[in-house]
């Protein structure tokens, strides 16, 4: 039987058949490519049409940047030394940096005002956007408001003392009161901190700014990338309690109530920011007496607040809205009050829902602090349309300068809303 | 209370300006600082240097102002404003004097009630074109595409030009000067048309100046000039007469270099009167009597301000045209001083 088998079978192989590689098309690179990009006719067309594109953008903008030079005094010397050839004049940024960082008016041995609040402001942050650090931080987060007030502006100490002395005492009052009765304590600790202010304020006498440790710096002289830091940072910071005040008010079921957020936030949804500022820089001048303006940087921060507050409550309301009755139901069931009933069960939920929104707001406001170009104020924009780009030595150069612009405020929205989908990863809680 | 807390520490000497009545000469005395409404940035006019010091033509008007009243031309608040909040900022009484090339026409003079003091800048329209279209004369441009800035004066001014000279054009609407740079270099309009200052200020920041040129038409009036309230005549004088000191000294060849010595006295009573060694002109203005030197001493005269700003050594090239000395068959003429 052996043999005959033997015989039958024409070729038997007697050893194995050495491992050889996989065919070319289904490894490495050309499987990967085959696989992604050229899987099909028309995958394949947008592959190369891509690549074409890549290679057009790249081939124009990298020698361009790579020419770039840094160490010019002027675009006539950028054009002279680059002779025809593309080229960058970087040498604007090298050259002005500190007026589109700081203004051009903020005293450059000040500089390390405004870079120390910087630090400040990311330890004062901190606690608030990560809830892994200790608590015990906060306490510096609410100082952080009156020490930036005092490195930025300078003058007398006095000033920011006085408000804070007037926040602690206003506290302090609704912790002793508000417990009983929220009424009591709210409006008991607004006559409180009023009282305190006023008080503070006839104490501090007229000159003292003029020999502070800090030299004054009047807000005029602000400027530059620091003022819309500034002006974001300040204006979300405060626009959020707002705009969840708002919102709950808009649920109320007092009518009073009810109606003025209905009014304020339909209202001001309804106008464009750039008229609330043109009413802030422009009409309030005729308003008021012309001994006592109001600062610009705090009448152009309560507009933008007040804008960004009703668009936040909408925002926020829609949380609201996205709870199931259910919850409001079971809050009630356990015999909580308004406030903890909120505190507890509600805001935390419709928060959680509403962040995407909320961000979503506050990128757009900090991109929107630019628009104080037109009434003007020196922002990162302002300072290069107008100083930088008027000066004899750098009228002409505009990619740089709007480039450098668009890299700052890409690194800073990119981080917010980096920030963002990493706390709806955490705050998630379905399984 | 809260405000006079915040609003106390927050609001600054420049932004509590003076009374807006009668006696800002006054009030810029008690306050030891001028207000003074500039652009927010135009090449050669006004602009911040890489130090923070603003520079420029209508920069040395507030600084001349500056020097006659307060002796001290650095002692200028720069208030920059804009197109849109210049005149309210003025009206308002937050500047005392606006030099920010501002037309002086009939409705800003009477309706906005304010008082031009004078002309510092004849400007007008022009018209610039790229050396190889071969055109000497905007009567030539049958038929060209032109660039034109949306929603100004400078539009109605070219639609008159081309239909009173019977001849056809296309606009091409653009909305800033940046892009009408851009398109007018790409080649999108054969022409470009706003104010001549502003023609030669874009011009020089092409790669090759030399390959375009200005049409000798000017289509338009656009004297610019420095402007006050209305209702406080006093001030408006010393403004006015601080413009014309400028221009005096210009027309009398009095110059920063020589003042010194032309100020220990000289033969030409007139020379005499304006730098105050002879007669009492600075106290019937209420100024003393060293104000139109001290003006002068603050950036030079009238020829000295254009030349070291936008004149031809400069960038921006201007000729002197219409802004020479009457002498020279300009328009730049001051009142005696007398």
């Amino acid at each position: 039987m052996a043999d005959q088998d033997k015989n039958s079978i024409a070729f038997v192989s007697t050893e194995v058949i050495p491992e050889s590689p996989p065919p070319a098309r289904e490894t490495g690179v050309v499987k990967w490519m085959r696989e992604n990009l050229f899987s099909s006719v028309s995958n394949g067309v947008l592959t190369v049409l891509a690549l074409l594109l890549i290679y057009g953008a790249l081939s124009s903008t990298l020698p361009w940047i790579m020419n770039g030079l840094w160490t010019t005094s002027s675009l006539a010397e950028c054009r002279e030394i680059l002779a025809g050839k593309s080229g960058a004049c970087f040498s604007v940024l090298t050259e002005r940096w500190h007026q589109l960082i700081y203004g051009f008016k903020y005293p450059s041995e000040e500089y390390w005002r405004p870079n120390l609040t910087l630090l400040l402001m990311l330890v004062a942050i901190a606690p608030v956007l990560f809830f892994d650090l200790p608590r015990k931080l906060l306490i510096f987060t609410g100082l952080f408001p009156f020490i930036a007030f005092w490195l930025i502006w300078g003058g007398t100490i006095l000033a920011p003392l006085v408000a804070l002395v007037g926040f602690v005492a206003a506290g302090a009052f609704f912790q002793r009161f508000g417990r009983s009765s929220f009424a009591v304590g709210f409006f008991g600790a607004i006559v409180i901190a009023l009282v305190v202010w006023s008080i503070g304020g006839s104490l501090i006498p007229d000159g003292a700014s003029d020999n502070a440790m800090l030299p004054a710096v009047p807000s005029r002289d602000l400027g530059g990338f620091m003022l819309n830091m500034m002006l974001g940072l300040t204006c979300v910071s405060l626009s959020v309690p707002l705009g969840i005040a708002l919102a709950l008010g808009r649920q109320s079921n007092m009518p009073l109530i009810k109606g003025i957020c209905v009014v304020f936030i339909e209202f001001v949804r309804g106008v464009p920011l750039i008229t609330l500022l043109f009413v802030a820089s422009v009409m309030l001048s005729y308003f008021f007496p012309p001994d006592a303006t109001v600062d610009l940087f705090l009448r152009v921060v309560i507009m933008i607040t007040l804008f960004s507050s009703a668009y936040i409550a909408e925002v926020v309301r829609g949380g609201l809205a996205a709870l199931p009755k259910g919850q409001y139901e079971a809050a009630d069931s356990l015999g909580l009050d308004y406030p903890q009933a909120m505190r507890l069960i509600i805001l935390p939920q419709a928060l959680k829902i509403s962040i995407p929104g909320i961000v979503n707001v506050a990128v757009g406001l900090f991109k929107d602090t630019t628009l104080v170009s037109v009434i003007s104020m020196f922002d990162l924009v302002g300072m290069i349309r107008g100083p930088v780009l008027a000066s004899t030595e750098w009228n002409g150069v505009y990619w740089e300068l709007f480039g450098f612009a668009a890299l700052l405020f890409f690194v800073v929205c990119y981080g917010i809303s980096q920030y963002s989908q990493w706390l709806e990863r955490k705050l998630h809680k379905g399984h | 209370m809260k405000k006079s807390v915040f609003f106390g520490a927050l609001t600054v000497a420049g932004l509590a300006a003076g009374a807006a009545a009668a006696g800002t000469l006054d009030d810029v005395k008690a306050r030891g600082k001028l207000n003074c409404g500039v652009t927010t940035g135009l090449v050669g006019f006004a602009a911040p240097d890489a130090n923070g010091e603003w520079m420029g033509f209508d920069v040395g008007i507030c600084r001349a102002v500056a020097a006659a009243v307060l002796g001290d031309p650095k002692a200028v608040e720069f208030v920059p404003t804009t197109g849109k909040t210049r005149f309210t900022a003025l009206a308002s009484g937050e500047i005392d004097v606006l030099a920010r090339n501002t037309t002086w026409t009939f409705s800003r003079d009477v309706d906005l009630k304010f008082t031009f003091v004078g002309v510092n800048y004849y400007d007008g329209q022009g018209f610039m074109v790229p050396k190889d279209l071969g055109v000497s004369s905007a009567k030539e441009l049958d038929g060209a595409t032109v660039c034109i800035q949306t929603g100004t004066t400078t539009e109605l001014n070219l639609a008159d030009f081309f239909r009173s000279n019977n001849i056809s054009y296309e606009p091409v609407p653009i909305e800033t000067n940046a892009e009408a740079q851009q398109q007018y270099l790409s080649g999108a309009c054969d022409v470009y048309t706003t104010d001549a200052s502003g023609l030669a200020a874009t011009r020089a920041t092409f790669e090759d100046p030399a390959g375009h040129v200005l049409l000798p038409e000017i289509i338009s009036k656009e004297p610019l000039g420095p402007l006050v309230r209305h209702g406080d005549d006093n001030w408006g004088d010393v403004v006015r007469w601080s413009l014309n000191a400028l221009v005096t000294a210009e027309e009398l060849g009095v110059t920063s270099a020589n003042i010194g010595e032309m100020a220990a006295g000289t033969n030409n009573p007139e020379v005499n009167r304006l730098l105050g060694t002879e007669g009492t002109l600075g106290e019937m203005l209420g100024l003393d009597a060293g104000w139109a030197k001290a003006a002068i001493m603050a950036g030079g005269n009238y020829g000295e301000l254009f030349e070291g700003n936008i004149g031809e050594s400069t960038p921006i090239g201007l000729a002197r045209g219409l802004n020479a000395q009457w002498t020279n068959g300009g328009l730049i003429y001051s009142p005696p001083f007398r």
